[in-house]
């Protein structure tokens, strides 16, 4: 048979031993194969017309999600409840293609309980509406588990409740339009033909319609301006919103002066004119990645509920409410919520999203455990010592380091500008002010306020929100997600890079393993790896996947010595694999490797030493990097790799071995206490201090759909030797911006020209900021994707 | 001439009209997601009722 199979449902390569022919389809195994037969006996075989091999194989769930039984979780998760209908929202991580689409919302098919479904794609959600009193959110649940869509319920979820939606801007937006639109109509005719009979006649209609359609652009949909405005002039920073508000104000007293008097129709097409493609430039500026969460923290990770054992009797209970002294369960690859002593004979636990240490660590009954460590293996009990909110990780999150973000203020490249504008903008006011007030009072006041209308910055404040919104767009495709615009900016301002080693510049993928020693012939390969399938060690099974295969031997004896290794008989060969001192290793070790040992008959042959996978492109980055860059190495691990990455880097990059996360987080604080912009490119939890810490943090997955720490972006580790053209692009963007705030300034000059001299009219206005918006647009759009197609990302 | 007033008064009533069903639209969240509608819009309303076990397909026929 063909060895290249891929199972129909999953997609995955089929190994050759667990091939399963169904319905003369291959399936990698049953959990594929059963998925395929709930469908198909269901009437639900278009799942796969739709994608090929959209599926996922189910996971074993069993007893993980008991705790839905529990009514105040069960409250807490629910959007709605009330009789018997129940609604519910559902982060589905496996949600990538229309036959997730398609199936997810048949899913009545499945199960006469619900009523409907309704999937997000964008958010990755489906939102369901069951009959509570046919069918429990447990049995939903369960049955999603089953067809291999198993929701993520987190702590999260506990917390936060019901999500609302804030949609102000859209109808701000709307309404902006709506009387933007209208007015310009109504505005036309006294553009044409001024001062004839008919016009004459139903100016006043005309005039004031204008007006009452104005008030609502003017009250409503440029609230955010005055609200921003004001704060800025009591923190005295000068932002772009203080010319905005002002223009806008002077403009619409200005327009009502002119009717009521009679003199004209006022400014009033341009007034929401340009409330709406300010508005406008705000919505394209937002760009958000509804499925990725920037702000994670412990909570998205934690379970939300965990079993308790009282008087022998299992009971799930939310994490909350776990007090010191309870005695709880965890299963395998479930997380410790709490600090507390392990009462279970061992425990094997791995702290990788705490410490980044990828080795699992064994604890003895009587050991404490910390908060965070996830169980490998067999079920364990331990006794609480500490409640949740008073555990090490949780403390450590309250730390002040990863609340600090919210404090720093980053001036905005528009900001900068207009701290400038707005003083000379009021100096030319009442510079004309005063000039004409010796000649004519009335065109003093004319000449003041045409000033500050015409000033009013609408070209300078679209410039940023578009150029970023495209750079934003354009980064996106690449697969890099940024939190928002500012990011832009800051990573155009960094100067050094900090990369984290394991699961950064390493791939978590693959690792390779060499052997150094006495060659090994078949006989002996066959022998290791028999002995190593028993094992549960999480090295056992690297190294298990990485030999050849062979034929399955039944062992005579294995043990495993626990911190040790393992001891096996075959036929009366005595196989001994683990630590140096356990196997006997004459040579002195190197203690900065990981490695097994291997002897067969009390002789040492030789051991495995496993080696971290770099990434594709590194050197090539690195080097292309450095030209520009102050680069870093940080690594919790120890300095096995030193060697290899001098080989691999640029001489000047800077390696530091055996990093805790707070020494990762002083470090970025130290280089930024000396002036410099830090850039942190990491993984894990372990990194999430210097990640906030430093002024761009970003978080590199090789699944974006996983769960990253609290970051400012994503980047999706496929396309990690793209970090210099991404730097690159943001430099460009920042120079696209300064281009076209000299263009919208020379706008402004033309304008305040026939401003000062008295000569502004409606119809001058109406046409100057249209034509500016225009081409401040297309400008900083073209030349983004010029400069994008130049990198290659586009 | 009068009757100006009353074209542009119904224009004006036709435009808040449209702004209305904009305003009803956004409220029930019919611009939140941009996606899954235009997917959505291509499934067959009616689920094919032919057994899979008719259209079986081989492994080759699959690629």
């Amino acid at each position: 048979m063909d060895t290249s199979q891929s199972c129909f449902h999953c997609g995955l390569e089929i190994k050759k031993s667990d091939l399963i022919v169904f319905d003369s389809k291959n399936f990698c195994c049953k959990g594929c194969q059963t998925v395929y037969e709930i469908f198909s006996t269901n009437d639900l075989g278009c799942y796969y017309d739709f994608e090929n091999s959209p599926g996922a194989t189910p996971l074993d769930i069993e007893g993980k999600y008991d705790f839905l039984d529990n009514e105040k979780i069960l409250e807490k998760l629910l959007e709605f409840h009330e009789d018997n209908t129940a609604v519910v929202s559902l982060t589905i991580p496996h949600i990538h293609c229309s036959s997730c689409i398609w199936i997810l919302e048949n899913l009545q098919r499945l199960e006469s309980g619900i009523r409907t479904s309704m999937v997000n794609f964008n958010e990755k959600t489906v939102r369901i509406t069951f009959n509570s009193d046919e069918v429990s959110l447990k049995k939903i649940v369960n049955l999603l588990s089953a067809i291999g869509y198993e929701p993520y319920i987190s702590l999260e979820n506990y917390e936060t409740g019901v999500k609302t939606e804030d949609r102000s801007l859209t109808y701000k937006l709307g309404v902006a339009f709506f009387c933007f639109g209208n007015i310009m109509l109504l505005s036309f005719p006294e553009y044409f033909e001024a001062n004839e009979f008919w016009i004459d006649q139903y100016k006043g209609f005309f005039r004031w319609l204008i007006f009452a359609l104005a008030l609502p652009t003017f009250f409503y949909s440029a609230s955010g301006y005055y609200v921003s405005a004001y704060k800025s002039i009591r923190t005295g920073m000068l932002n772009i919103d203080i010319p905005i508000a002002l223009g806008i104000v002077v403009m619409f007293v200005r327009s009502t002066v002119d009717i009521i008097m009679g003199h004209g129709q006022g400014f009033f097409d341009s007034l929401s004119g340009l409330i709406f493609f300010m508005l406008l430039g705000k919505m394209f500026q937002i760009k958000t990645y509804n499925f990725l969460s920037f702000e994670r923290d412990f909570k998205s990770y934690f379970p939300i509920a965990v079993t308790k054992l009282t008087n022998g009797l299992e009971e799930s209970v939310p994490i909350y409410d776990v007090v010191k002294g309870d005695r709880l369960l965890i299963r395998n690859q479930e997380l410790i919520p709490v600090d507390g002593i392990l009462l279970s004979a061992e425990a094997t636990l791995d702290y990788s999203f705490v410490t980044g240490e990828a080795n699992a660590i064994v604890k003895k009954s009587g050991d404490k455990v910390f908060a965070g460590g996830k169980q490998i293996g067999k079920l364990i009990e331990m006794q609480v010592l500490e409640s949740v909110s008073q555990s090490y990780l949780t403390q450590l999150w309250s730390n002040d380091v990863f609340q600090k973000k919210v404090n720093q203020h980053f001036k905005t490249i528009t900001d900068q500008i207009s701290h400038y504008f707005t003083p000379i903008l009021l100096l030319i006011a009442f510079a004309g002010f005063g000039y004409w007030i010796f000649f004519d009072v009335n065109t003093a006041f004319n000449v003041f306020t045409a000033v500050l209308i015409v000033a009013c910055p609408c070209a300078l404040a679209l410039t940023a929100p578009f150029t970023f919104g495209n750079i934003l767009r354009i980064l996106g495709k690449k697969k890099i997600y940024l939190k928002n615009a500012l990011v832009i900016e800051q990573l155009a301002k960094v100067d050094t890079l900090v990369f984290d080693k394991t699961g950064t510049i390493t791939t978590t993928e693959k690792s390779t393993i060499d052997y150094q020693g006495t060659s090994l012939s078949n006989e002996q390969k066959r022998l290791i790896k028999n002995s190593l399938r028993a094992s549960n060690h999480p090295l056992s099974r690297m190294l298990y996947a990485d030999l050849p295969e062979v034929e399955l031997l039944k062992m005579d004896s294995f043990e495993e010595f626990v911190g040790k290794g393992i001891e096996a008989h075959f036929e009366g060969n005595k196989i001994i694999l683990g630590a140096p001192n356990f196997v006997g290793n004459p040579q002195k070790q190197n203690v900065a490797e990981t490695s097994i040992h291997i002897s067969i008959n009390e002789v040492y042959l030789g051991k495995f030493v496993f080696k971290n996978a770099y990434r594709e492109g590194l050197s090539k980055l690195f080097s292309s990097l450095s030209q520009k860059y102050q680069l870093h190495i940080l690594s919790g691990d120890n300095d096995g790799e030193r060697e290899v990455l001098e080989k691999l880097l640029p001489s000047n990059t800077n390696l530091i071995f055996n990093q805790k996360p707070e020494q990762k987080l002083t470090f970025i604080k130290n280089l930024q206490d000396k002036g410099q912009n830090v850039m942190m490119i990491g993984d894990g939890l372990n990194d999430a201090g210097a990640l906030a810490q430093s002024n761009v943090g970003i978080s590199i997955s090789e699944n974006v759909n996983v769960f990253s720490p609290a970051c400012d972006a994503i980047l999706d580790a496929a396309e990690f030797q793209n970090i210099s053209a991404f730097l690159k692009l943001s430099r460009k963007a920042i120079l696209t911006i300064k281009w076209s705030f000299t263009l919208s300034l020379l706008y402004n000059v033309v304008g305040l020209s026939f401003a000062v001299t008295g000569n502004l009219l409606p119809l001058v206005a109406a046409i100057i900021m249209p034509l500016s918006t225009v081409t401040i647009v297309s400008f900083v759009t073209v030349m983004s994707n010029l400069y994008a197609r130049k990198l290659n990302l586009k | 001439m009068s009757v100006i007033y009353l074209l542009i008064s119904v224009s004006i009533f036709v435009a808040i009209v449209f702004f209305i069903a904009f305003i009803m639209a956004v409220k029930k969240g019919q611009y939140d997601d941009d996606y899954t509608p235009s997917v959505r819009m291509l499934f067959d309303d009616e689920l094919k009722t032919t057994k899979p076990k008719q259209i079986k397909t081989t492994p080759e026929k699959q690629v």
